[in-house]
């Protein structure tokens, strides 16, 4: 495939290494001349350095013929503007957008940009990971954003321990698809009963998120 | 007219100048505090700190009760993101978004946003005087 990159910056410069080692045809575009020098040092010449928001530099490097373009600078109008311009001037099948401010995601959707990552949401949601304390940590979120998966620990003062599955009531489109307790992971039943301090995986949709912690924890 | 104009320049303070002195409410964002400096001193509008590519920054600025959005930041792109969150998330109906690349400034034409680009039009300008 013939990949261009937009931005020369730390993920565009690994983005490249690794798209490369895969075998495909990667073209970075950096409007930096230092950082274009240190990539091509590292990774060969692969880059071109000029804007890759401009209509003009898309069309010298070939973009009509790409099978994919990934924005990946740190500002989120560049990168909406870059597959913007890739996408109606030069009809190529697939851009991919790095957003830098969660809130911006539904927007780029909306104009038609066909993936969007959003680093700031993927960074926050490891870190959550990572502190124990916290009760509701996000596993994943499945394709589309409408519904995801979360691991609730049960605290030991919660109302739900010594309940049975089926007598909680949980919020809407939310089930508990996995409990990890002292006898370890299975996979609930309406009978299961409900240990403190055992790790719960729940498929459920963010808008009832809290309500689902609360059902949960308090 | 409620008019929110993002971008405190010669273009923006002057423009919101104009509509000021003409009866109409202006609300101008800019990052830049300093920026409106360039507003006179007579203007009754609004300034007010803050990025116009965020969706908080223009409901605070009132985007959705105003007639007409205009977007004249140095950035192109800044200009053509906040233009289509205006058009396509709040519905303003009158958007209007410079752009100074030319190119850039065809396909958003394209796309249905208004567009001006003071390039071309310069050029334009320029030229006739040029050659009479």
């Amino acid at each position: 495939m013939y990949i261009i990159v937009v931005g020369g910056g730390k993920i565009g410069f690994y983005l490249t290494g690794a798209l490369l080692s895969e075998g495909h045809e990667v073209l970075v575009l950096e409007k930096d001349p230092a950082r274009c020098g240190a990539i091509c040092e590292e990774l060969g010449s692969v880059v071109v350095r000029g804007d890759g928001c401009e209509a003009r530099t898309l069309g010298d490097v070939g973009t009509e013929r790409a099978d994919m373009l990934i924005a990946v600078t740190d500002e989120d109008e560049d990168n909406l503007v870059a597959c913007q311009v890739a996408k109606h001037m030069f009809k190529v099948p697939r851009t991919i957008a790095r957003i830098n401010n969660p809130k911006n995601e539904a927007l780029f959707k909306k104009l038609g940009i066909d993936v969007t990552v959003s680093s700031t949401s993927l960074i926050l949601e490891h870190i959550e990971e990572e502190v124990p304390t916290h009760p509701l940590v996000h596993l994943i979120t499945l394709k589309g954003g409408a519904l995801e998966m979360v691991e609730v620990r049960i605290p030991p003062n919660s109302p739900v321990v010594g309940r049975r599955v089926r007598e909680i009531a949980l919020p809407p489109d939310s089930l508990i698809c996995l409990m990890i307790g002292k006898g370890g992971a299975q996979v609930p039943t309406g009978d299961t009963i409900l240990e403190a301090e055992a790790q719960v995986i729940v498929v459920t949709r963010p808008e009832v998120e809290e309500a689902l912690r609360a059902a949960l924890t308090e | 007219m409620n008019v929110v104009i993002m971008g405190c320049g010669r273009v923006g303070a002057q423009l919101a100048a104009l509509l000021d002195e003409e009866g109409h409410k202006v609300t101008i964002l800019d990052i830049e505090p300093y920026s409106f400096r360039r507003l006179p001193s007579s203007f009754n509008g609004t300034p007010l700190v803050g990025d116009g590519t965020d969706e908080d920054y223009l409901k605070r600025a009132g985007i959705e009760e105003a007639d007409a959005f205009v977007a004249v930041t140095q950035g192109d792109n800044r200009n053509v993101m906040a233009a289509q969150i205006a058009k396509h998330s709040f519905n303003v109906p009158k958007v209007v978004c410079r752009i100074y690349d030319p190119l850039r400034e065809e396909l958003y034409h394209t796309l249905g946003l208004e567009t001006i680009s003071p390039t071309t039009i310069g050029a334009k300008l320029l030229r006739d005087v040029v050659v009479g």
